[in-house]
């Protein structure tokens, strides 16, 4: 046995493991313009694939003529509704038990919906046959507006109405009117309306939170290749959740699952865009099968924006009651849900309106009362999670705005407000009014560290004296001060009541050690960014006493990775990363059993020690976990069967509840509205910390998405159901120009039931960041009247509300 | 279809000829035609600069330029600022200061950061975020891709600085015997 040379500091940080700062394993090859990503695939014989779309948002087709293209050099088929009907793929079903159409079936019901899908050698020959297949259209009403749509007579989907008139029951239950996708309830409408008519203040709210869209900088794409010799289809593409593409793809074209390989690559950003399913995917696959060769296809940017996965579009109406010393006492709350021609948004099954019903936020709210209409519209289909756990931006920037709609009515200060509602540390496990369990959360300390770190009395201060300045004509600037405290919920989920698609949202990893001491490890989950190949290996490296740099992540293939549910809703870490956790443990109780043999002791009398099991009492007889690996395979141990590997299905008892504390300091410019973001401090709590570079990373950018999609960004419509935010000249993404340096803060309390404690991060920014920067603007003009205008707030916008406050006499 | 015209291209130090459709767009010929797939394509109208490549010792979006145009041209792409054993100082700042999430913008970004700092060798930090407006980030918020060129700049003046010191001293030395 060699002597123990290295301190036990040393041999810790030699591992890389838990609350390291560890630099990422991924940037090599994309530093070197070495990534893989979809659009870098090619293959013998690939051909290219691309849609003829609607140029109406309603419209009847009348035939579709496809000779012409066919005459194109380089054209080689053009696939229709009617080619793809007897294959049973002229429709396939959406994540919300609905089912859209692949491929424009007699109508299309949103600009851009795919018509036809022409294949031909190359992208220039496929562009050229899409100007030249004829489409006979005949238009109809077009409904872009969710109340009109409910009042209509005019029917979007005929395929959901029966012969005689009545309508069936949807996925999610009975529907009032043709247009009308399902109600869903939470909470107790009639005490929590009883309590606000009895409450001494009340206040009341409408706010539309626009429609917008996640926009990764890559767009949405894949190549298929089915090879007829072996029966095997692989199919490439950016895929969130590969595993249950997999298994959808399996369901709708009938191939059996051991025959499909999904891939996902490296993938340009994702944020919610790619966890759905989209017809480029089916017609590429068909195209495959039809032409025996690879097809690829992959959108623009306009087919992204306008076509694929939107997020938000939420009317939503709310009551909240208090005391006069400004104890709430209850919430009612109403949205009417935009979701398009199709019923395609991404929640789980039980869920039809994601997590909204955490709209009760980081408050001890004791009654409240949730309903949620989904509606169609001739807009596109979608309702992701856009960088959020399902719906959670929406019910987080809801209850943040009302909270400062009731300060205003109790004329009370917001900071204050929030300091006498929230959900007292001792009150955790908390079960909230609508529902959840909240595991663990300490929001009086996040507030408390917040507001003394921006020195808000002191902001107050200054604010109050900006405001005389201005009244004195002094200035034409106006300073706002912007609140969020927010509470997440995140890691769908537990199987008891999380499904896609009945898929159960577990998630899993699986590890092999090799003889000399590295290893591999393999997860559900595939990474976007969030730099999983360095942060899984962390959790490990700290489970099994391995140098995270002696360890490999994989995922994405699910030929080898095991079946896990994908990365999306800030589930990764929660699930997955407990998958590895467990995973490891499992490792280490073999380790222990072959440690204990090499050691001439019994199990019992070993222990765990960073890098190696040492006999209890006696720190100079050690196996290091190395050693333990070589003989795992070597060494014949009676009882013990050779190798070193695990697997870990985790499925988790509850969701993570990460929260934070967040302070927007804005100035405006009154006559241009124009915006300075002189501040932003971001104090966040997500557990246990397990890469504190990429968290800061990750909160970074959370607040830029969230920047974003405050202060500009929109998927708008004309009333012809025209997108006018197509592009990127239209469709806003900030620019370094327009970003502010954020500063980062955080507090530690870790999830109860995550086996490190971790409760992710990732979407938290984004969902804290929306009602901090809007609150901001809000802020500004509070001392003018204003309770509420609707985002984004673009210069336009907020020059128009100091124009209707009189600021302009 | 029309009439192929004959290209004439130094890509990366490289010497390329070859027939082209004056359609055909300067990325789809690095991406498709020469397999240099560095430089993405994320929005096809010279906003999100995913695409950027130094053209004739110019930042360029090579999306929105007709092959037809670059006859001639010299091309720089990320694959020719370095590579595992030349690691250009932007490169290694960049994964040094966490610059980039899914990695998607960082060609162009690096591209372009490499050519602001030739125009620009000691920016400020406003001079940076104006110098990079042209590309878009949607991961990182552009803070550490700031820090990240700022400590490449920092780092290129000082290996700049020792370097002409040392050639001062080498005068020297001759001067003195």
């Amino acid at each position: 046995m060699k002597d123990d040379v290295e301190n036990r500091e040393d041999r810790v940080a030699n591992l890389k493991g838990l609350g390291c700062s560890r630099k990422r394993v991924e940037d090599a090859r994309f530093t070197q313009g070495k990534g893989n990503y979809v659009d870098d695939i090619k293959l013998d014989g690939m051909i290219f694939g691309d849609f003829v779309r609607s140029p109406y948002a309603h419209a009847r087709i009348k035939s579709i003529d496809a000779s012409a293209a066919l005459e194109v050099p380089g054209v080689l088929a053009v696939l229709t509704a009617k080619d793809l009907e007897p294959l049973g793929l002229h429709w396939m079903p959406t994540l919300a038990g609905d089912k859209q159409m692949v491929l424009a079936d007699g109508k299309v019901l949103f600009q851009g919906q795919e018509v036809a899908f022409v294949v031909a050698e190359d992208r220039y020959a496929a562009a050229d046959g899409i100007e030249l297949v004829e489409v006979d259209y005949e238009e109809l009403p077009v409904i872009v507006d969710p109340f009109e749509a409910l009042k209509s007579d005019v029917v979007l989907r005929e395929d959901l109405v029966a012969e005689d008139g009545s309508l069936p029951d949807g996925a999610h239950g009975p529907r009032k009117h043709a247009n009308h996708i399902f109600t869903w309830e939470a909470g107790d409408k009639d005490p929590t309306e009883e309590v606000i008519a009895n409450a001494e203040v009340v206040a009341e709210e409408s706010m539309y939170y626009h429609r917008t869209h996640p926009c990764p900088l890559e767009t949405c794409g894949c190549v298929a290749s089915m090879d007829k010799v072996n029966g095997k289809l692989t199919l490439w593409g950016t895929f969130q959740a590969p595993h249950a593409i997999r298994t959808v793809v399996s369901l709708i074209s009938g191939i059996e699952e051991h025959n499909i390989r999904v891939i996902s690559p490296d993938i340009g950003g994702g944020f919610g865009n790619k966890v759905g399913a989209y017809p480029g995917y089916v017609c590429s696959v068909v195209a495959s099968i039809v032409t025996g060769k690879p097809v690829k296809w992959i959108e623009d940017r306009m087919d992204n924006l306008m076509t694929t996965a939107f997020a938000r579009d939420y009317w939503m109406t709310g009551k909240i009651s208090a005391t006069k010393e400004g104890k709430i006492t209850g919430l009612h709350c109403h949205v009417t849900a935009d979701h398009g021609g199709f019923d395609a948004c991404a929640d789980p099954t039980k869920f039809p309106a994601g997590f909204m019903n955490i709209c009760t936020g980081s408050y001890d709210i004791p009654t409240a009362y949730l309903a949620v209409d989904g509606v169609y519209t001739n807009k596109a289909p979608g309702g992701v999670s856009y960088r959020c756990s399902f719906r959670v931006t929406e019910a987080v920037y809801f209850i943040e705005r009302m909270i400062e709609v009731l300060a205003i009515e109790l004329n009370m200060d917001a900071a204050e407000l929030r300091r006498v509602n929230f959900i007292r540390k001792e009150q955790f496990p908390y079960t909230a009014a609508l529902g959840w369990e909240y595991d663990s959360g300490d929001y009086h300390t996040a507030w408390e560290k917040a507001l003394k770190a921006v020195d808000y009395e002191g902001l107050r201060a200054e604010q109050a004296q900006r405001i005389a300045d201005f009244k004195a004509g002094k200035t034409r600037s106006l300073m706002g001060i912007g609140l969020s405290f927010f509470t997440e919920i995140v890691g769908a989920g537990p199987v008891k009541n999380c499904d896609i698609l009945g898929l159960g949202m577990f998630d899993s990893c699986e590890i092999r050690i090799h003889p000399t001491g590295s290893a591999i490890a393999r997860l559900g989950t595939i990474s976007q960014g969030q730099g999983h190949a360095t942060t899984f290996a962390q959790i490990l490296a700290s489970e099994i006493g391995l140098p995270a740099d002696s360890i490999t992540i994989e995922e994405g293939d699910t030929d080898t990775a095991p079946y896990g549910l994908g990365t999306y809703g800030s589930r990764s870490t929660p699930v997955a990363g407990a998958a590895t956790a467990m995973a490891g443990r499992k490792i280490r109780a073999k380790a222990q059993m072959i440690a204990a043999y090499l050691l001439e002791v019994h199990d019992n009398d070993v222990e765990f020690d960073v890098d190696r099991f040492v006999v209890k009492g006696a720190p100079e007889r050690f196996k290091t976990m190395k050693e333990i690996a070589f003989a795992a395979y070597n060494q014949a141990i009676p009882g013990i069967e050779p190798g070193l590997e695990a697997v870990s299905y985790y499925d988790p008892p509850n969701m993570t509840y990460p929260f934070g504390a967040y302070v927007c300091v804005m100035d405006i410019d009154v006559d241009t509205g124009v915006t300075d973001i002189r501040r932003f401090y971001a104090l966040d709590d997500c557990g246990t910390r397990i890469n504190p570079m990429i968290i800061e990373g990750q909160v970074h950018g959370g607040l830029t998405e969230a920047l974003a999609v405050a202060m500009g960004q929109e998927i708008a419509y004309d009333d012809m159901g025209n997108v006018k935010t197509g592009t990127l000249m239209d469709f806003f993404l900030p620019t370094a120009w327009e970003v502010p340096n954020y500063e980062t803060d955080y507090t530690v309390t870790p999830s109860p039931h995550h086996p490190i404690g971790a409760k992710g991060v990732g979407e938290s920014p984004h969902v804290g960041g929306v009602p901090a920067f809007s609150n901001a603007v809000h802020d500004a003009f509070r001392a003018f009247g204003l309770r509420h205008t609707n985002m984004p707030h673009d210069h336009w916008r907020i020059w128009r509300t100091a124009h209707e406050l009189g600021l302009h006499a | 279809m029309s009439k192929k015209m004959h290209i004439k291209l130094t890509v990366n130090g490289k010497p390329e000829e070859f027939l082209a459709e004056p359609r055909e767009l300067l990325i789809y010929t690095l991406r498709e035609r020469l397999n240099i797939t560095g430089p993405h394509i994320g929005c096809e109208t010279s906003h999100c600069g995913a695409c950027t490549v130094t053209l004739n010792g110019k930042s360029v979006k090579a999306c929105t330029m007709f092959v037809a145009q670059a006859d001639g041209a010299d091309v720089t792409t990320i694959e020719g600022i370095g590579g595992p054993d030349t690691l250009h100082p932007l490169q290694t700042a960049f994964k040094e200061h966490h610059g980039l999430q899914c990695g998607y913008c960082t060609p162009g970004m690096i591209t372009r950061a490499m050519k602001l700092l030739e125009e620009n060798p000691d920016p400020t930090e406003e001079e940076i975020r104006f110098g990079m407006a042209g590309n878009l980030c949607r991961c990182t918020g552009y803070q550490n891709i700031v820090k990240s060129i700022k400590a490449a700049a920092s780092e290129m003046n000082a290996a700049g600085s020792s370097g002409r010191e040392a050639a001062g001293s080498k005068k020297e030395v001759e001067a003195a015997e």
